[in-house]
């Protein structure tokens, strides 16, 4: 019981922390731009593919550092020419306007690698265990994604309280007029928060990628699960990303490993049902990829703004 | 939000004229069997623009009308879609037996079962969706679409499981002689409720229900101030939407006799919010347009390309980067100008851009497919509209470039004719 414990908050905290990797850029480019951008978890996908094709030529640390920045540079591009001439119509055109992208890119994909997933590992070394608990391995790797993760958290908290740019960006998310009345280039500010947003995007493709799978419907797979961790987190709130992130990353890590079904529950508070029945015969483990989903809609019902929003959406 | 909408001109008195496109649809309807008869793919490529067409109307009631952006819209289409065939395998039995209510109930009217389920599902879950429009309304309704497609596949008695459920569109009393075991007789099904479904949904937008709709749409302060509540209203063309969503659901479950937890997903979700917007969403025949074009391209183009989804994603894209009005607002100015006289002034400047557009599009589909050749190259040369295209060789490059750049050229010389008239 314990070692299912601690794995699974392990596992969990490693999935909440790539979720999170995510949802931060979203969010960001959230606040920023009112924009939720839809083509987010795509990028993501690109971030792994990019690693995938350049690890092969020049090895997994400088594809670590590369492909991040390509992600980065290819979204700064799609704001400067697509979201920008979208803008002005409106909320819901540039929302259409990122879900047709993401339906570009993940055909894209599919024309260049293939529809079957690609053999993007981690490298051979990576795959020893770092230590070993009840006979169960943790690998290198593993290790690797936590502190890659904790050190971009780091960067990002740096990045946006103690630099210039930093204190640019947090004034643009609530002035952003005054900030260009100021003589600040404000669309350049948006091109590169949405760069930024893209390149972790595409950073947590390159972790994410070996440790779930680099298939054309990783994008497909997350995405929506960003969205609910920056809704329940609350809009446009990165601490309250971060909580929803790891809430849902842990949720639903304990969900695939508790081997019990609803009736079991029921049954340990003593109301007698069948435990083979249509619904009280389902396994918390096949309701786990619902958790998310569940969660949001109680949130939107219960809590509108999310968890550490100040505004309702 | 303005850009994307328009709003139409008011009409009150009754006119022959506003009666013209019913009836010159109706004729259409009654034509193409002719047209097309023992032509088995034409029957099922209407059939399916048929339900795409109410299916995209419906949507549309949302979006277009309501300015409710939903990423969860096949869950009604599904949940109709389910409930018709339960409805029909109840038929099914109770005319085995011979008594009972259903035994009564013909096949034909199973749209309707699918419209009951649609507008009660709606009815239920709809009103804490409703509080917000816009990005809450689009998270929430993809949230809704995840989790009822996820449920899908967790109800097999219900659901079917991956299999899905699959029922008889033959059993059961026949009305009007109608029958459904032919081609022709599941066309004039599929003309008869289509033909139903435009003309209730266009008679909705007329209701004062429909204009409050689009007054939510375009100010809901405004709306609030004078004392109707937003949240009400969008509830109301939410479960108006969901009930003709599912009643496209009980079309295609009458059409294919067989239903599959992938129809609630997200994958017609965004189908549709396709066709609707590749249609236009400021046109009441603009969804109408998208489904059509959409159907046929997602159907026949595979025919001739690899990459057919990719062209449908572009041209998405492309219109809503370049006319967010779509096609049918296309359609529209073209109408709005031969009315008012001024076509002849405008055409060379259209027609100019049309020939751009056509440039750039041939010069992109050369690469795209060009591309796709070098990077799968089953075989050494790419068949274009007759002409035959070598990958490796510079020369095919060279002319998808000339192409292209032709295109942008046009499109700068031109830009004064248009702009002058616009």
């Amino acid at each position: 019981m314990l070692e299912i414990v601690i794995f699974s908050t392990l596992n969990g905290i490693l999935y909440g922390l790539l979720l999170f990797m995510l949802s931060s850029g979203l969010t960001l480019i959230f606040s920023m731009m009112g924009v939720l951008n839809f083509a987010h978890a795509s990028f993501y996908m690109l971030g792994a593919y990019f690693a995938y094709t350049m690890g092969m030529e020049i090895g997994f640390w400088p594809a670590l550092l590369l492909a991040p920045i390509l992600v980065g540079g290819l979204g700064a591009l799609v704001e400067k020419f697509g979201l920008r001439r979208v803008h002005e119509n409106g909320h819901v055109a540039e929302l259409l306007f990122t879900f047709g992208l993401a339906y570009v890119i993940d055909e894209l994909v599919q024309l260049i690698w293939g529809t079957v997933a690609v053999a993007y590992r981690e490298p051979d070394y990576m795959r020893e265990p770092l230590f070993t608990l009840f006979g169960t391995d943790y690998s290198i790797f593993r290790g690797v994604v936590i502190l890659i993760a904790v050190l971009m958290f780091i960067a990002l908290w740096f990045l946006l309280k103690k630099t210039r740019v930093g204190m640019m960006i947090r004034a643009a998310l609530t002035h952003g007029n005054m900030v260009g009345h100021l003589g600040h280039n404000v669309p350049r500010l948006f091109m590169g928060v949405f760069g930024f947003g893209c390149a972790l995007a595409g950073l947590a493709g390159v972790i994410g990628g070996p440790l779930l799978a680099t298939e054309p419907g990783m994008a497909v797979t997350l995405g929506p699960i960003v969205f609910v961790v920056v809704v329940v987190g609350g809009m446009g709130s990165l601490i309250g990303a971060f909580y929803a992130s790891l809430l849902i990353g842990l949720l639903q890590t304990f969900f695939v490993a508790i081997d019990a079904s609803i009736a079991d529950i029921l049954n340990a508070f003593g109301m007698n049902v069948d435990p083979y029945g249509e619904v009280t015969g389902i396994t918390l483990a096949s309701l786990a990829p619902m958790t998310p989903f569940i969660l949001l809609v109680l949130i939107l019902i219960f809590r509108p703004r999310g968890l550490m929003g100040e505004l309702e959406p | 939000m303005n850009d994307l909408t328009a709003v139409a001109p008011r009409q009150n008195r009754f006119s022959w004229r506003a009666l013209s496109p019913w009836v010159i649809s109706a004729a259409v309807l009654l034509l193409l069997p002719v047209v097309f008869a023992d032509n088995g793919t034409a029957f099922t490529l209407m059939n399916l623009i048929a339900i795409n067409i109410v299916f995209a109307l419906s949507y549309n009631m949302l979006l277009g009308q309501g300015g409710m952006l939903s990423f969860g819209h096949a869950v009604f289409y599904g949940l109709g879609s389910y409930g018709a065939m339960h409805a029909m395998n109840a038929i099914d039995e109770a005319s085995y037996v011979g008594e009972g209510f259903w035994s009564h109930v013909p096949v034909v009217s199973m749209p309707l079962v699918g419209m009951i389920v649609g507008g009660l599902v709606a009815l239920v879950i709809g009103w804490p969706f409703c509080r917000r429009a816009g990005t809450a309304f689009a998270m929430i309704t993809l949230g809704l679409g995840e989790m009822v497609a996820a449920a899908g596949q967790m109800f097999p008695s219900i659901f079917g499981g991956e299999a899905g459920i699959y029922g008889n569109r033959t059993v059961g009393p026949q009305w009007f002689g109608l029958d459904m075991a032919h081609a022709t007789g599941v066309y004039w099904f599929m003309a008869f409720w289509t033909f139903l479904a435009v003309l209730a949904i266009w008679a909705f937008t007329r209701t004062p229900l429909g204009r409050m709709s689009n007054a939510v749409r375009d100010n809901p302060d405004r709306l609030q101030f004078i004392g109707y509540p937003p949240r009400n209203i969008r509830f109301m063309v939410f479960i108006a939407s969901g009930a003709f969503g599912g009643l496209a659901g009980g079309m295609a479950a009458v059409n294919y006799e067989i239903i599959t937890p992938e129809a609630l997903g997200l994958i017609p979700s965004g189908t549709v919010l396709l066709m609707t917007a590749v249609g236009g969403l400021g046109v009441f025949y603009g969804p109408i347009v998208g489904a059509v074009v959409v159907s046929l391209m997602n159907s026949m183009l595979s025919d001739y390309t690899d990459a057919s989804i990719l062209y449908v994603g572009l041209i998405f894209l492309a219109i809503v980067m370049f006319a967010p009005r779509g096609l049918g607002g296309g359609l529209e100015q073209v109408r709005v100008a031969a009315k008012d006289g001024s076509l002849v002034n405008r055409l060379p400047g259209w027609l100019s851009g049309a020939l751009a557009v056509i440039l750039i599009s041939l010069g992109l589909i050369l690469i795209i497919e060009l591309l796709f050749q070098l990077l799968h190259g089953d075989d050494a040369t790419t068949q274009f509209f007759g002409l035959e295209f070598k990958a490796v060789s510079i020369i095919s490059w060279i002319w998808s470039l000339i192409l292209f750049g032709a295109g942008v050229a046009v499109m700068r010389v031109t830009r004064k004719l248009r702009e002058d008239n616009a």
